[in-house]
């Protein structure tokens, strides 16, 4: 019986603790030239796809959740939105080469298509980002044509 | 007292499992340096003398090459660590590629390449063989173009198979004439046919 007070004392402190380590937070309030929305003409109805279902960790701005700031959540966070970021950046998309936006995009249109994007973990809590069959549908019509007139 | 004591207790454990955790914002960065450049026994049926050439010649983009074909035989033959491991090293030539004595032009176009050959070649390193083979075949592409300015000394061979990412079809290069299939191995090994010869 001591010992689990011990333990769970233990945790508590721990998780108390682990509050103080702060983590960066991916936040910028302007939108660049060179982002997917500016550089492309994107129809409004897509528009706000993208911007709910990938901007959160594929631009430098992500509408954090409440408990964001809360660890070890925020790690989890962080370690996914620095890997989305480097993986595909849409507020860089105006830099990125010929060559890589033909690759960004067909690897956009494959994670669609297999409905590896958006994550599970994510749609889990982000329930309005789950793209709907038609949805997907529309997202890969569009990407496809951007991709052919490269 | 003994109040005391544990939670000073408590605290000590507290901060050992802290510091522990702290220590794991290292990670595990940097990808594997290739520790094993032995010559690739798989590409030994080749007849003709691509190895020797590929030891005597200055080409810069020789290793690009031969990791490139590693990544190849490593698909034809369902191997995803192999191919894997041939990524990860195809990752490291690129970064050493040298491109100085290209004119600017040709540099501008090296580094668009390269920059995008890259990333397919770290994502094979660290991808299921489906996706794998998904890159594989943008980098092929990758790879051709950047044969089309830097040239080689190695014989190679442009093959081409019809079916691949939905009847689109998909390029690769072999040292070798016959067909190989990379994109769909053992399942239908002898898809395609010779496009070009390069030299």
């Amino acid at each position: 019986m001591k010992i689990i007070k011990i333990i769970v004392l233990v945790l508590l402190v721990a998780f108390v603790g682990i509050q103080f380590i702060s983590t960066s937070r991916n936040l910028s309030s302007t939108v660049p030239k060179t982002d997917f929305m500016l550089v492309n003409k994107v129809p409004t109805t897509i528009q706000n796809k993208l911007q709910i279902s990938c901007y959160d960790c594929h631009s430098n701005n992500t509408g954090y959740p409440w408990y964001n700031k809360i660890q070890p959540a925020a790690w989890f966070l962080e370690d996914h939105i620095k890997e989305g970021k480097a993986e595909l950046n849409f507020n860089e998309w105006g830099e990125y080469s010929d060559r890589r936006k033909n690759s960004k995009l067909r690897s956009i249109i494959s994670q669609i298509e297999d409905d590896e994007m958006p994550l599970d973990s994510y749609t889990l809590i982000h329930t309005d980002a789950k793209l709907s069959e038609d949805g997907r549908t529309e997202i890969i019509a569009f990407m496809t044509q951007l991709k052919n007139d490269l | 007292m003994r109040k005391l004591k544990k939670t000073i207790g408590i605290l000590t454990m507290t901060l050992v499992t802290l510091t522990a955790m702290s220590c794991k914002d290292g990670k595990k960065e940097g990808a594997a340096e290739p520790m094993s450049n032995e010559m690739h026994q798989e590409d030994g049926n080749n007849q003709d003398g691509s190895k020797q050439m590929a030891n005597a010649g200055s080409n810069a983009s020789d290793a690009i090459i031969d990791n490139y074909l590693k990544i190849k035989n490593a698909l034809v033959a369902d191997n995803q660590e192999k191919a894997a491991e041939a990524g990860g090293n195809l990752v490291a030539d690129f970064d050493d590629f040298d491109k100085a004595s290209y004119s600017s032009e040709e540099q501008q176009e090296l580094t668009d390449i390269i920059e995008d050959a890259k990333e397919h070649a770290e994502h094979i390193s660290e991808s299921p063989m489906e996706h794998q083979r998904e890159h594989f075949d943008i980098l092929s592409k990758d790879i051709i173009d950047m044969i089309a300015i830097t040239g080689t000394d190695k014989k190679l061979y442009q093959d081409f198979c019809p079916m691949y990412n939905d009847n689109k079809g998909a390029q690769w290069l072999s040292a070798s004439k016959e067909i190989k299939n990379p994109y769909y191995g053992s399942k239908m090994m002898g898809c395609g046919e010779v496009q070009k010869e390069i030299n």
